[in-house]
């Protein structure tokens, strides 16, 4: 018998009598739609530098929004009061905020028709919840990771760290969905540094780890080789600081899954939200260059570019039962065969681009936020006909680069000029390793870089990274997004190196 | 807000809630925000909203023998427990103190342990209840904002405006209270083709300064310039930096100023033989500090912190923030410490700032630096600034919203492309060749984290286009 995993105290609140309270006020005042949400997110943070605790921090999020549609014009509120009279006021206000508004907006809101779903309930998949495990065992545990990697040879300073989430959101609208969903989430972190004060340099190495919707068992071998990475982190590091620097120029690279992720997330994530595309975010995030005119037609990148978006890919940061707008999550299709054929849409940005459903974008990192746009787990596939390994695609390759890793960052505002950096860098010279370079950044415009991609690793390739912080609108949002990818080769793209840049 | 405790009453019931242990501090904040948000030429999203935030701090002296490693665990132990739920019972007030003590007992002693502050000024305000802001704040703004979006641009933007009220009480005493007004106003005019993007921008503490009218009339002026466009390539360039861009990078500066790494040898702060303070960068008298004084951009006279890390510790709330400079007279000056990282290196405690002033410059406006360029480029603004090399600060990133051509001392067209640039903000401060008169300006990329800034439009003679971006 499975046991209700969901959060006791989350399930003890009146959710279904602030719901009454909420939806009933706003139909009196003659709202169209109404939702609502309450929300709890616990996390938690532990941070360690050199063996030794910094820090240990709980914090408690609470609160109910109510949204509603007044006339076409969206009204928004919330409130950290769970009670139906705050919620009814809640809604009051929501409904002035929208009849205030409605003189200045210019567009009416259309809204996709969703199929009802009543009473739902959606946890992610996890087996140790991080909140049930005593904070002094888990810091027991980084500490014991924190001196593996002090004893090591070469190694000055080691900064190590956790972050845990566990949201709760309770979802109910007019039209009678209501759904109950708890998620969990986790992000360690490790970073080591070697200094050479006689060069008057240093050099860092990071684990590859992702952060995964997944719980303790995480820390504990389940998903991710703790133990073996940290055996090789003073390795590899101890090897970087004694490479060469690179020599700037075209090379063909080889890109992990653990570096590909970031750059899927930069100029396909974000270069397929609708609401971007369409100028929403022109003054801050920014707009895109893969417009809707262009939707079937943009050649995006080679014939190997099979991108998805879903929310549904297990142990995914995105993925999620239902969105804030209530709708069920699915999967489809971004890029296929290297032409753009989809968007990232919510309930309100599917009919503007005439289609008939959402696809479940819809995500509010707050109790206290309207919900916008967000990105779901973007994700290149993988080869379907072979499973080519990462050595296969290295064999082919003259003169070139395996990129390991992520750690610097940068895209334009209509995500296309980008510039990455990585934790670590190999020669590839005749189909072959030859050891660590650095001071490498690969620089590209984001259509010839794609349009380079001439094979992509196989199933067996694949991995699943992602981040916590994607940060989106204003006022700001974040929001945890995963990218799962295999390796892939690209063909001569233009290779920097940072000292020179620096020069 | 019925049945809720008022600020000052969760302060007092959680210090007596925590009378057994070694200390405790308290800090309760009130946020007040209003903002409006517009795309398309009309308003999108906007709202107010009020939250409240309460963080426990308790402080646990541990005495005895780690079971696990049999090592000595004496010593003062800290932890933190933050919420936003309201506060309506005593009971919440016992629950946080004894989940701040447990996290302490779970961390041990702290690294960063000195003893608490004692109060060193009376709090007349202490009992005042939170500032709040409403729509109303953006009165005669938005007038002049309907005027704008009706003309011939299309606009996007975005106008916010915050009032943060903060109680701080500790067990030894202290008493202190502080409103920190935060506002800004972004302007971003696109012709109707979508072809040509201008941005304006500016910090205020209560938008009466603020005109919107002028500061659009501004961006149409930008516009006009891309009625004549070339392509340049990529390269270096001789580069006037307006103050936003100035401020985005020494922003980022005054981030990496961190006393301990420069100390260990891990931060471009970090010589041979200790941190690179008193090393000349510039033979310019330029001067980069925080100032909690500052007319119009000030900040709290008092440090508040919620977490310990590099530079700040949960052990010093209370503590007086002081006028910091970073570059003093063209040399690098002070860096950021703890009290107990002052004691650790034998430096002086160092609270990081909240506005960042750089000064020293020579007289003249980022129109008289065009004047006197025979041929550069005037950027409008920098974006998604990332470190590429620690080692040296070395940042990348890319011009924003007008890449404009100087020749002859006046702007002749604009760049009908963006670069992305490889630089670092020591090599601004190393290579200026001219520096302007400081005003007032906003940082575009760091905005969310800054506002409260005063610079100069500088000259560097070579920025490092690195390469073109079609984006725009």
């Amino acid at each position: 018998m499975p046991t209700d995993r969901i959060d006791p105290h989350f399930r003890a609140l009146p959710l279904a009598a602030l719901a009454d309270a909420a939806l009933g006020r706003a139909r009196e005042l003659g709202a169209q739609h109404a939702d609502l949400r309450v929300e709890r997110i616990l996390s938690q943070s532990i941070n360690l530098r050199d063996g030794s605790v910094t820090a240990v921090s709980d914090t408690t999020a609470i609160g109910l929004a109510v949204r509603v549609v007044v006339d076409g014009v969206w009204g928004f509120a919330s409130h950290v009061e769970l009670t139906p009279e705050r919620a009814a006021a809640t809604a009051e206000r929501a409904v002035t905020v929208a009849r205030t508004l409605a003189p200045v907006a210019a567009e009416r809101v259309e809204r996709a028709d969703e199929p009802v779903h009543a009473g739902a309930e959606w946890v992610s998949p996890y087996d140790v919840d991080p909140f049930a495990v005593p904070t002094r065992e888990k810091i027991g545990l980084l500490a014991e990771w924190s001196q593996r990697l002090l004893a090591a040879d070469g190694i000055d300073h080691v900064r190590i760290g956790v972050a845990q989430v566990r949201e709760n959101k309770f979802y109910a609208d007019t039209a009678g969905t209501s759904t109950l969903q708890q998620r969990v989430r986790i992000a360690p972190g490790i970073t080591a540094t070697a200094v050479d004060r006689a060069a008057g340099g240093f050099e860092t190495m990071s684990s590859l780890a992702p952060p995964v919707g997944r719980g303790w068992e995480y820390l504990t071998g389940d998903g991710w080789d703790f133990d073996d990475e940290l055996v090789r982190i003073p390795e590899l590091l101890a090897e970087k600081t004694k490479a060469p620097s690179v020599r700037a120029g075209a090379y063909d690279l080889v890109i992990d899954p653990t570096n590909l992720w970031l750059t899927i997330h930069e100029s396909v994530g974000h270069a397929t939200e609708y609401d971007r595309a369409i100028g929403y975010e022109a003054a801050y995030a920014g707009t895109s260059f893969a417009t809707p005119d262009r939707l079937g037609t943009l050649r995006y990148g080679s014939e190997h570019m099979h991108v998805t978006g879903d929310r549904t890919v297990p142990h995914g940061l995105a993925t999620t039962g239902f969105d804030d707008d209530g709708v069920a999550t699915t999967e489809w299709d971004l890029v296929r065969d290297g032409v753009l054929v989809g968007y990232q849409l919510d309930r309100t940005f599917a009919p503007r681009l005439g289609l008939e459903r959402s696809n479940g974008c819809a995500f509010a990192d707050s109790p206290h936020h309207v919900p916008i746009q967000r990105m779901a787990n973007v994700s290149l596939q993988p080869d379907p006909a072979r499973d080519t390994s990462t050595g296969d695609l290295i064999a082919g390759v003259d003169r070139g680069i395996y990129v390991v890793g992520d750690k610097s960052w940068s895209i334009d505002m209509q995500r296309y000029n980008f510039q990455f950096t990585g934790q670590r860098f190999y020669r590839i010279e005749g189909g072959e390793l030859a050891g660590q370079l650095r001071d490498v950044a690969y620089q590209a415009t984001t259509t010839d870089f794609w349009g380079s991609m001439d094979a992509v690793g196989g199933p067996s390739t694949w991995q699943l990274q992602g981040a916590m912080n994607c940060g989106k609108a204003q006022p700001g949002q974040i929001a945890a997004v995963s990218h799962g990818c295999p390796a892939a080769r690209f063909r001569g793209v233009n290779v920097l190196n940072t000292q020179e840049e620096g020069r | 807000m019925t049945g809720v405790f008022r600020p000052q009453e969760v302060v007092e019931r959680t210090l007596v809630a925590a009378r057994h242990l070694h200390g405790c501090a308290v800090l309760v904040r009130e946020t007040s925000e209003a903002a409006l948000r517009w795309a398309n030429s009309t308003m999108t999203t906007n709202g107010h909203t009020t939250s409240r935030g309460t963080t426990v701090i308790a402080f646990v002296a541990l005495e005895g023998v780690d079971a696990g490693s049999g090592t000595p665990s004496s010593g003062v132990a800290a932890g933190v427990v933050s919420s936003s739920v309201a506060v309506t019972d005593a009971a919440q007030i016992d629950q946080l103190v004894r989940a701040a003590e447990a996290a302490a007992r779970d961390a041990g002693p702290a690294t960063d342990a000195v003893p608490l502050l004692e109060p060193s000024a009376d709090e007349p305000a202490w009992e005042e209840p939170a500032a709040e802001t409403s729509i109303g704040v953006f009165g005669p703004f938005t007038e002049g904002l309907a005027e704008v979006l009706a003309g011939p641009h299309r606009q996007y933007g975005f106008a916010s405006h915050e009032l943060s009220t903060v109680w701080l009480g500790t067990s030894t005493g202290i008493r202190r209270r502080w409103v920190q007004p935060t506002g800004s106003v972004e302007l971003n005019a696109k012709t109707p083709d979508l072809t040509g993007s201008a941005w304006t921008g500016a910090s205020t503490a209560d938008f009466t300064d603020v005109d919107v009218v002028a500061l659009a009339a501004e961006a149409g002026r930008r516009l006009e310039w891309s009625a004549r466009r070339v392509t340049l390539p990529a390269g270096r360039y001789e580069t006037l930096l307006p103050p936003s861009a100035v401020a985005d990078l020494m922003v980022y500066l005054a981030w990496s100023m961190d006393g301990r790494p420069a100390q260990e040898g891990h931060s471009a702060l970090a010589g041979p033989d200790g941190p690179r303070v008193g090393e000349e960068l510039t033979g310019l008298p330029l001067t980069l500090a925080s100032d909690p004084t500052a007319p119009g951009l000030e900040y709290e006279p008092f440090l508040t912190a919620a977490r310990s890390g590099d530079g700040i510790s949960v052990f010093d709330n209370g503590a007086p923030t002081r006028r910091v400079e970073w570059v003093r007279e063209g040399r690098i000056g002070e860096l950021v410490y703890s009290r107990a990282e002052a004691a650790e290196f034998g430096a002086r405690f160092t609270p990081a700032g909240e506005n960042l002033l750089l000064t020293g410059g020579a007289a003249g406006s980022t129109a008289d630096l065009v004047a006197r360029t025979d041929r550069g480029l005037l950027l409008t603004c920098l974006w998604y600034i990332r470190e590429v090399d620690p080692t040296t600060l070395l940042l990348t990133g890319l011009t924003r919203d007008g890449v404009y051509l100087v020749e002859g001392g006046e702007v002749v067209g604009e760049v009908d492309h963006n670069f992305r640039f490889n630089y670092s903000p020591l090599d601004v401060l190393r290579r200026a060749t001219e520096v302007g008169t400081t005003e007032r300006t906003i940082p575009r990329e760091w905005k969310d984290w800054f506002t409260r800034t005063a610079m100069p439009p500088v000259r560097v003679p070579d920025f490092n286009m690195s390469s073109v971006s079609l984006g725009r």
